[in-house]
């Protein structure tokens, strides 16, 4: 059986592909990613075997998006914190202290303006919102005013200003705890941090630290670090100012779908020999 | 007047003599009955346009925290019993869906410049219909019945005002033309909603999910049904409950209160 392996189609990364998979299939040709990360492989380690590799960037960066949104909006005006006091058996409560944070005409900085930081400034423009962009390159030009973002090649001008910052960077070595007690700190104390990236890009126990101690408002976090966060007593888990998703980001029936099909469209060309359309290649 | 308190009615009307003006925040008036009001000749203001924003941004709100499943996927993530996220968990995509607004004023306009940035196909049904090139800005398509709207949406929000023509709007027979997969998303008045039908329509999965700034009564009863569905999200009525928004909201009824004590005309008088 593991000669006739030709390609893995790695769903949530599973299978776990180390030297011990890679040796043992000696026919394997290409491995294609059921998202964009790649941080969970080594990809020097699958290269040195052979194997091309794949990722699915156009299928997830909407879902992604809009995910980001959804996180940005539920956080501001604090929704799941008001959704369960509505239906709670208690009638205590004033209207009065479900105050919110406006969206409208609010900063957004985005951090990593890639395809998915993009759709979400297409995204926030709609709202009126002003954005602020920090990435390793600066846009287009036309890019840029077709969102009406402004480039802050230094994150701090970005962090000072920003009523919500959203994270929509790769993992890799320069990005881990990116966001760390500095980068908070710098932040609004009205502030609101949305990661939808890697849970290690931002340093988790600062975050923490932050939050208890009113450095930055509230958090939405669609990724932690690890992925479920430890059970037993995890403060992010009981924080009231902070909303986290189950990695959510690209679960919706249609990206599934159009993830799927990326990949296949991946490994069918990997077979053949032909260029394949998202190859991913070792730095 | 805040919160809709206190009750104006006949009562309330003779025992204050001196009344001149009644400054209800935000921008619905069915809690007052402008006819009544006039007869003590007391004058009527609210806050109209401030409140669009916030209410459209909590519209979406509600629409991706829906589609997303985003309450039911939070109680997942803290749940002490959440071992591992499961891989078949999916919600459904807001990108390029079909939204129809019933109701496009102010309120129902905004939500639909925030759709079209999600490439949503977006449909409407209105009194009148929009000036052409405010419905190309947009993207949106005209439906002149409202079951052709109900037909093809995967999410129908309800941004109209209160009216007699408007109560109960979205009855049985409008939850069946909708889709089965569909969400109803209601930021308007919780009468403009057959309550009961919507109960019987969730329960049956006549449609997908419902997603409530606004009920009837508000609070609503604790042991009622709306409130134990799984696919029902519920928020206590805060489409303008941002801090900036209240204070302007503040302003303008003061501005108002201060117009009609002085004999002058008042800014945002209902009349």
């Amino acid at each position: 059986l593991n000669k006739k392996v030709q390609a893995i189609y790695l769903w949530w990364h599973k299978p776990v592909i180390d030297r011990e998979l890679l040796q043992s299939l000696p026919n394997l040709k290409v491995i294609a990613n059921s998202g964009v990360g790649m941080d969970h492989l080594d990809l020097k380690l699958v290269s040195s075997f052979g194997v091309k590799m794949a990722n699915a960037p156009r299928a997830v960066s909407s879902s992604t998006a809009d995910a980001g949104m959804a996180l940005l909006l539920a956080s501001s005006r604090r929704l799941v914190e008001v959704h369960h006091i509505a239906i709670s058996s208690s009638m205590d409560y004033c209207e009065a202290d479900f105050l919110g944070v406006k969206v409208s005409e609010a900063t957004l900085g985005i951090i990593g303006m890639g395809r998915i930081g993009y759709k979400i400034a297409l995204r926030a423009k709609a709202f009126e919102m002003k954005i602020l962009y920090h990435n390793r390159t600066r846009r287009r030009a036309q890019d840029e005013q077709a969102v009406g973002a402004t480039y802050c090649k230094n994150i701090d001008s970005l962090l000072q200003q920003s009523d919500f910052v959203m994270v929509t960077v790769n993992l890799t070595p320069q990005t881990r705890n990116l966001i760390g007690k500095r980068e908070l700190e710098l932040m609004k104390p009205t502030a609101t941090l949305i990661n939808i990236s890697r849970g290690a890009v931002v340093d988790q126990e600062a975050l923490v630290m932050a939050l208890q101690t009113g450095v930055v408002r509230a958090a939405a976090l669609d990724v932690t670090y690890p992925e479920p966060l430890p059970r037993l007593d995890h403060p992010l888990l009981k924080l009231k100012n902070v909303i986290i998703t189950p990695h959510l980001g690209i679960k919706t029936d249609k990206a599934t779908y159009m993830i799927t099909e990326e990949a296949v469209e991946n490994i069918l060309a990997a077979l053949n020999g032909l260029p394949m359309p998202s190859e991913v290649l070792p730095s | 007047m805040w919160y809709h308190k206190p009750v104006v009615n006949k009562e309330l009307l003779q025992s204050l003599p001196n009344l001149r003006i009644v400054a209800s925040s935000g921008v619905g008036i069915d809690h007052l009955d402008l006819n009544l009001l006039s007869s003590f000749g007391v004058k009527v203001s609210n806050t109209p346009f401030i409140v669009s924003t916030d209410t459209a941004d909590l519209g979406m709100a509600l629409m991706l925290a829906s589609a997303r499943r985003l309450v039911e996927g939070y109680e997942m993530a803290v749940s002490p019993d959440t071992e591992y996220f499961p891989a078949d968990w999916l919600g459904a995509e807001v990108s390029g869906a079909t939204l129809g607004i019933v109701g496009m004023g102010t309120i129902g306009y905004k939500v639909a410049e925030r759709a079209k940035a999600f490439e949503m196909k977006i449909l409407y049904h209105n009194r009148s219909q929009r000036k052409k090139e405010e419905e190309s800005t947009v993207g949106a398509v005209y439906c002149k019945k409202i079951d052709d709207l109900l037909q093809q949406s995967d999410f129908v929000l309800l941004a109209v005002n209160l009216t007699p023509q408007t109560h109960k709007l979205i009855g049985k027979r409008e939850l069946e033309l909708m889709k089965p997969t569909a969400t109803l998303i209601n930021i308007s008045r919780g009468l403009v909603v057959d309550q009961d039908a919507l109960v019987e329509a969730l329960q049956n999965k006549v449609i997908k999910a419902a997603a409530l700034d606004v009920t009837y009564p508000e609070p609503l009863p604790r042991d009622h049904p709306l409130l134990k569905l799984k696919n029902v999200i519920i928020t206590p009525h805060i489409g303008s409950a941002t801090k900036k928004t209240r204070h302007i909201m503040m302003e303008e009824m003061t501005e108002s209160i201060q117009a009609g004590l002085a004999g002058l005309p008042i800014p945002h008088e209902v009349l």
